[in-house]
């Protein structure tokens, strides 16, 4: 990975998402230390609305050899990296830009209804009032808090942590804005029993985009060398995206369980091996459904893992060190990335000393980075 | 209580047909006798696309739920979602009527019953004795 870009995170950019997206991976390829005519593929996501060709249109990439987006939102965004990688382990491009821009506060928010195609699966939910995401997931969530007797006030443990770190980020919307458990209690229900305000992301407007390149090509730029050392992801019969209702045990993450499982055997690497820890998270609970899938701790004992300052920046398993999607920016995930590669470079706002390996997890889809 | 209505497509026509009649009917191959529900267009364990129903009896348990208020229109009244664990096996979303959220329980019993919610017959559930 060599080459990192974002715009501003902001509420309103008052710019087109393709101008983000534009602004966004012209940095990262100026980063990469690359010219715009030497990317030859491209990566995004299903849900944006950046036409490759409007994109490289804009920037002055030349041809396109390689396009690929990933589905299921920003449970895919590593996913990305595993499309990338393969692009560039098969010889299909060369140079990859990966891109996720949108004015999600401004724009489209996530927030309110969400606009779906009819289906039969969408009648299935939506006359009943699963109408927005937090609804939509807090669903499931609920079993969670049941079958391991934890309450809302135990997910707040997360979002004090995640609003500690964007305090000290000044690229965080949040910088200099921490909360106290006590702030989360009293912050307005958004989903009883599930989720507060201050359990949710945020919805943000910004664009942030990468360079993948192959390790030889990446050895004569610039930058520290950080590596894509494993990326998978993992859809299940029977899942979906939102109303993942009808399989297995709701208190665990099916598809997170199975991604890590993957990834560790790929790699050879466990959870002990981490040195940070970037947690895609829609909402709080999300993070202690993954803390468990990725086995930094065992089911039901996220709590107690996190109210032992485990996850602290400090703690024996930093997440989210920017501040994650409560504290930093909700980019879909993709800032998740980018504070990776900087943790590893060296010199992140919240740095955590000697990084060598970061495991990006975002539910469906995870990838580990190291420096090289 | 506003409703977003379904769009009924071939997929569930059968379904929204049974909760005119009152019936809770959930797809089942009819060639090897598995519920698919959420309904699909062919079967995953046999390929099959032949359909027929099989009606449930609308006894279950709550397996989860929460509390639903709609993001914008605050002065609507809030609705209890939940995923009721039929006893038949196969989990259904609808709502729980008749009950205050702070009574709701995980495992409480309750039993189908249709009611025209927003101009829309919907299948709720209320809490039953067991």
């Amino acid at each position: 990975m060599v080459g990192i870009g974002q715009t501003e995170f902001s509420k309103d950019s008052g710019r087109s998402e393709l101008q983000l997206a534009c602004e966004a991976a012209r940095a990262a390829i100026d980063d990469a230390g690359l010219t715009a005519a030497e990317i030859d593929g491209t990566v995004t996501f299903t849900l944006d609305t950046n036409d490759e060709l409007a994109l490289i249109r804009s920037l002055g990439i030349e041809e396109l050899s390689w396009t690929s987006r990933t589905p299921f939102g920003g449970a895919g965004a590593s996913a990305t990296l595993q499309q990338a990688a393969a692009a560039v382990n098969s010889g299909a491009a060369t140079a990859v830009l990966v891109y996720r821009a949108f004015n999600e506060r401004s724009g489209h928010r996530f927030g309110q209804p969400m606009q779906r195609p009819p289906s039969a699966r969408t009648n299935m939910h939506e006359p009943y009032g699963l109408l927005t995401p937090p609804q939509v997931f807090a669903l499931s969530y609920q079993r969670y808090m049941h079958t391991y007797g934890v309450t809302n006030a135990d997910f707040g443990l997360y979002s004090v942590v995640a609003r500690r770190n964007a305090a000290t980020n000044p690229n965080a919307w949040f910088f200099n804005r921490p909360i106290t458990i006590d702030d989360h209690q009293n912050s307005r229900w958004i989903v009883e029993p599930v989720l507060r305000l201050l359990d949710c992301c945020q919805e943000s407007d910004g664009g942030v985009a990468l360079v993948v390149t192959s390790i030889d090509r990446a050895r004569d730029l610039s930058h520290p060398v950080v590596a894509i050392e494993g990326a998978t992801q993992s859809s299940v019969v029977d899942g979906d995206m939102s109303f993942n209702y009808y399989a297995g045990d709701l208190a665990r993450f099916v598809e997170a369980d199975r991604t890590a499982g993957r990834l560790w055997q790929s790699t050879g690497l466990c959870a002990a091996d981490m040195d940070i820890a970037m947690i895609y998270e829609n909402s709080s609970p999300i993070v202690f459904y993954q803390l468990e899938s990725f086995g930094f701790c065992g089911p039901g004992e996220a709590r107690d893992f996190i109210a032992e300052g485990h996850i602290d920046l400090q703690g024996t398993i930093p997440v989210n060190p920017h501040g994650g999607l409560l504290g930093e920016a909700y980019i879909h995930g993709m800032n998740n990335i980018v504070e990776a590669v900087r943790q590893l470079r060296g010199g992140a706002a919240n740095q955590v000393p000697n990084a060598q390996r970061v495991l990006v997890a975002a539910g469906r889809s995870a990838a580990i980075l190291s420096r090289n | 209580m506003r409703v977003e209505p379904p769009v009924v497509g071939e997929d569930d026509r059968f379904f929204w047909d049974g909760v005119e009649e009152g019936r809770l009917l959930l797809r089942q191959c009819a060639q090897c006798e598995r519920i698919q529900h959420p309904p699909s267009p062919m079967c995953p364990a046999c390929g099959s696309l032949e359909w027929t129903t099989k009606q449930m009896s609308g006894r279950g348990t709550v397996h989860s739920w929460i509390v639903s208020r709609h993001p914008t229109q605050l002065d609507e009244a809030p609705r209890v979602v939940a995923i009721i664990a039929l006893d038949e096996g196969p989990r259904f979303v609808s709502n729980l009527i008749d009950v205050e959220p702070t009574d709701v329980t995980n495992e409480m019993p309750v039993v189908a019953i249709f009611v025209d919610v927003d101009g829309v017959r919907l299948p709720q559930f209320r809490p039953a004795s067991r």
